[in-house]
């Protein structure tokens, strides 16, 4: 199997980057695409923490980590509230029935 | 150590594949716990344990229960849920991009050669984090204070029944 | 009087003071345009009569100071400022005023003057009063400008303002169209004539660049000529046909004379001024000045001399059947402007100079009285429709009759001197084959009996025959105020006398304005400006310096009075036709027929030129300028534009779908991008 190297960490984290890319992109129902978004930042956290290990030894990642996992968690709570509002005036959580700005 | 790591890997993949690919968002809910606590995993393997114990606590803690709260709350049955099928074009167009996006990785990822080396003994403890915070970081800590107050303001505003 | 640089001061004043008078004119016209009654006519005859009379005062203060100078030194010059910079040229706005150009300066300001002067009287009445005398002098400016500038260029910026003057004023009463139509014919042809003339310009212009020395300054041409003879003489048929060209648009000669018969829309002082004693001597003008490069084309000058005299006799048929008292007289205007091209064609460009002066008085009285005739016969003009008009109008037809006499070429009035002069020039130059100069004599000798006979049926239809005055007319019929006769009188007295000047040395005179001119007309730099005529150059026109020798005096003699001889014949035929024998000449033009017809119709000229250039030029303009190019590709183009920018947009359009997840799309679309520009 052989020494688990940076790269191997930054492979997975660009995975798991487009697999949430891929949700926010393609499914209608609004929960998923939220749960996608915080799979992208997760993503995006493991490549943070892995650079700051394999770096000069500094903690800089680790702040990092933190301070995105603080704003997930503003952005999850304000992004739930606004679903729940657009459910009790649409009744409808599919992403395509929301066409006011098309039409 | 390369086992642990293929483990944990695999099931964060295999939860967001799940996560994106199930109807039903309360399934995809707990998959994406599985992938949460999976990279959980990693980040212990990395030595952040700090960071280890948040992602356990706040993210596949509090955010996913939140997320689940509101899912529970809409209460959708099985019509509602229908979704109609993803566009054969967008889809084979999107694999091609990220098929660029990886030749990019590749590119980027085999010129990086990592420094090698020992940690300090404290290195990803709370002490660690918390003196580089009030140091460095001052600045943007204060800020992420100030948007998570602002955060909850909107949420109790927006939650409201009347304005 | 020998520093004569205060003297060139005093140049600028002779165009400027009509200038000024044109502006201030036309701003009054232009103040009360809006209102019923026009400005004050004392006011604007004071003004529009003061202006040519001090530059009257100022040419005539010059030409003091001229006499006193030596016969090489009669220059005034003087630079205003620089109009054209260009790299290697320099075009100064520039006065040069030599024996020439003071002539003609005494003749446009004086004969000017004095028609100014009756117009007063004319036009007396005319709402347009202001608007008359604003356009007037502004000619008077173009014409001045052209007699006195020192370079081709602007030379031709006056030769295109006497065009556009001449437009204005034939089309005066604008509110009639056939007028504007009228005024509109004069313009477009004078331009066929510009063109010309702009392309022989540029080929002289042409030839000094070669020689290092880009100018279009007469004496400046006129040095490099003599220095550099054959490269001059290679451009100089050229440039010398073309330049005619352009003298023929000017001066209405064949094929460009069509406009002057219709330019008698205009007011009467009009046909005066432009159409006989100025602008189009403008053309005659040019070519003496630009006589040394005429030299240098033999070849072009016999064209001259040819289509002079063509035009001479062509058009003095065409006055035979004219019934409107206007056409005869500008069809005799064309007619003498045809011996003056004949003259200047054959190298005597005194003789044609000096019939210019002469004709400016004779031709210029005629038109007055034929305009005081109008005025008193309230508008009448059909000759048919006159008749014994001497017992009511004495002052009219005292100098109508003396101005006839003038032009018929009855000594000792002017005419006789100045058509005799060309006469004998003709007789004796070497143009051409050997049989042509005899021929033109021929052509020239018959002319000027035509001339006296159609003159003179004017003057008998005229002034005396069977009275045919309508009844209306006969009540308002008076001489005319002294305004307009005063002007008569003072012209017709120069037709009498003038001929003094040049009365030739075979019957005892000194032939003075012939010696006036020659420092002008000299030769190349040797100045063997002997005899009657041009100096001596190869094949160019000589006429012989035998004109000293007893043999040819007698010649002379003889051939003078073959043409005093002719010119009788020629009144006393037209006293019988409409005199004596009231009837013969109604009778006699219905057994000519359909060749009466033909000349009483021009020949038809007018409408074959309609038919040949004027409607396929309109179907051109119309179908291919207009509808292919204007409407279809130009607007197509511009159309196009527009069209192809409101694609643009709607293709943009579709990328604003509204839809947030698209814009997702290709925001991750973009950041791909980027990472693998980065990677790259």
């Amino acid at each position: 199997m052989g020494e688990v190297t940076l790269n191997h960490y930054l492979y997975l984290s660009a995975i798991l980057f487009f697999i949430g890319a891929f949700g926010v992109l393609f499914r209608q129902n609004l929960l998923v695409i939220l749960m996608s978004v915080e799979l992208m930042l997760n993503a995006v956290n493991l490549s943070f923490i892995a650079f700051a290990r394999h770096s000069a030894g500094t903690m800089d990642g680790h702040v990092i980590a933190f301070f995105v996992m603080a704003l997930a968690a503003a952005e999850a709570g304000i992004g739930l509230a606004i679903l729940v509002m657009l459910f009790r005036n649409r009744t409808t959580v599919q992403a395509g029935d929301l066409t006011l700005m098309r039409d | 150590m390369a086992i642990l790591f293929y483990l944990f890997a695999a099931l964060a993949v295999l939860g967001g594949l799940l996560m994106v690919s199930l109807r039903n968002p309360l399934s995809g809910a707990f998959s994406l716990i599985l992938s949460l606590v999976s990279l959980a995993g990693l980040f212990a393997m990395l030595q952040a344990e700090f960071v280890f114990i948040l992602q356990v606590l706040v993210y596949a803690g509090a955010i996913m229960v939140l997320i689940i709260f509101t899912i529970m709350l809409l209460n959708l049955n099985k019509d509602e849920l229908a979704e109609p099928p993803v566009g054969w074009m967008r889809l084979i167009f999107t694999a091609l991009v990220c098929a660029v996006a990886a030749f990019g990785a590749i590119r980027v990822f085999g010129d990086i050669t990592p420094v090698q080396m020992e940690p300090a003994p404290d290195f990803g403890s709370i002490e660690g984090v918390g003196r580089l915070m009030l140091s460095d970081f001052l600045y943007p800590f204060e800020v992420i204070s100030l948007i998570l107050l602002v955060a909850v303001v909107g949420v109790v505003l927006l939650a409201k029944k009347v304005i | 009087m020998e520093d004569i640089r205060p003297m060139s001061n005093l140049l600028w004043i002779i165009p400027v003071a009509p200038l000024a008078g044109a502006v201030l004119n036309g701003l009054l016209a232009l103040i009360y345009s809006g209102r019923e009654k026009g400005p004050n006519e004392r006011l604007v005859s004071l003004i529009g009569c003061a202006a040519p009379l001090l530059s009257f005062a100022v040419v005539v203060r010059l030409f003091m100071a001229m006499r006193g100078m030596a016969a090489e030194a009669r220059i005034f010059e003087s630079t205003l400022f620089t109009w054209i910079a260009a790299g290697p040229v320099q075009i100064d706005f520039a006065y040069w005023v030599d024996a020439l150009s003071m002539t003609m300066l005494l003749v446009v300001t004086g004969v000017g003057s004095l028609i100014h002067i009756y117009s007063t009287g004319y036009m007396h009445g005319d709402r347009g009063f202001a608007r008359f005398f604003s356009y007037l002098n502004l000619f008077m400016f173009a014409m001045l400008t052209l007699v006195m500038a020192k370079n081709l260029p602007l030379l031709f910026v006056g030769w295109e303002g006497v065009g556009l003057c001449s437009y204005l004023l034939i089309g005066f009463w604008y509110k009639d169209i056939a007028n504007a139509a009228a005024g509109k014919k004069a313009f477009i042809v004078n331009r066929v004539g510009d063109f010309a003339f702009l392309i022989g310009m540029f080929i002289l212009f042409m030839v000094t660049m070669n020689l290092g020395n880009a100018t279009l300054d007469v004496p400046e041409l006129r040095a490099m000529a003599a220095v550099h003879h054959e490269a001059f003489a290679k451009v100089a048929v050229a440039a010398c046909i073309l330049l005619f060209i352009g003298a023929c648009g000017k001066s209405a000669q064949i094929p460009l004379y069509v406009w002057l018969p219709d330019a008698m829309a205009g007011p009467t002082p009009v046909s005066a001024l432009i159409h006989a004693a100025t602008m189009v001597t403008a053309g005659v003008y040019m070519i003496a000045r630009l006589n040394f490069v005429y030299e240098m084309a033999p070849a072009a000058s016999a064209v001259v001399a040819v289509v002079g005299a063509a035009t001479a006799i062509f058009a003095a048929s065409i006055g035979f059947a004219q019934r409107d008292i206007k056409k005869v007289l500008a069809y005799s205007t064309v007619s003498q402007l045809g011996y003056m091209f004949l003259a200047v064609g054959v190298g005597a460009y005194a003789a044609g100079v000096f019939h210019l002066v002469t004709h400016a008085f004779f031709k210029a009285c005629l038109f007055l009285g034929a305009g005081s005739v109008i005025h008193g016969l309230s508008g009448e003009q059909d000759m048919f429709r006159m008749g014994q008009l001497s017992k009511h109008m004495k002052t009219t037809w005292l100098t109508f009759l003396i101005s006839a006499i003038a032009i018929a070429g009855i000594p000792p009035l002017a005419g006789f001197f100045s058509k005799d002069e060309i006469l004998w020039s003709v007789f004796n130059a070497h143009v051409g084959p050997a049989w042509l100069p005899r021929v033109l004599w021929v052509v020239g000798l018959a002319t000027a009996g035509m001339t006296a006979f159609y003159v003179f049926r004017a003057v008998f239809l005229t002034f005396h025959g069977k009275d045919n005055v309508s009844h209306e007319a006969k009540h308002h019929l008076h001489e005319s105020p002294p305004a307009m006769t005063m002007p008569l009188i003072v012209l017709a007295a120069g037709a009498a006398v003038v001929g003094c000047l040049g009365v030739p040395a075979a019957i005892g005179g000194s032939n003075i304005f012939h010696h006036w001119l020659e420092p002008v007309f000299a030769g190349h730099a040797g100045g063997h400006g002997v005899g009657v005529g041009m100096g001596a150059s190869h094949g160019a026109v000589t006429i012989a310096a035998a004109a000293e020798s007893h043999g040819s005096a007698q010649l002379e003699i003889i051939l003078m009075i073959v043409s005093v001889v002719v010119a009788t014949a020629g009144i006393l035929f037209a006293r019988l036709l409409y005199v004596q024998m009231p009837g013969a000449a109604a009778a006699f033009t219905t057994r000519l027929g359909g060749f009466y017809t033909l000349v009483f119709n021009k020949y038809y000229i007018d409408e074959l030129y309609e038919r040949a250039i004027v409607r396929p030029g309109y179907a051109i303009a119309d179908k291919l300028m207009f509808r292919l190019i204007d409407a279809g590709i130009i607007e197509g183009i511009v159309n196009g534009l527009g069209i192809t920018a409101r694609l643009f947009g709607a293709s943009f359009r579709l990328l604003q779908s509204g839809v947030v997840r698209t814009y997702a799309f290709f925001m991750l679309m973009g950041f791909l991008y980027l990472v693998y520009e980065l990677v790259r």
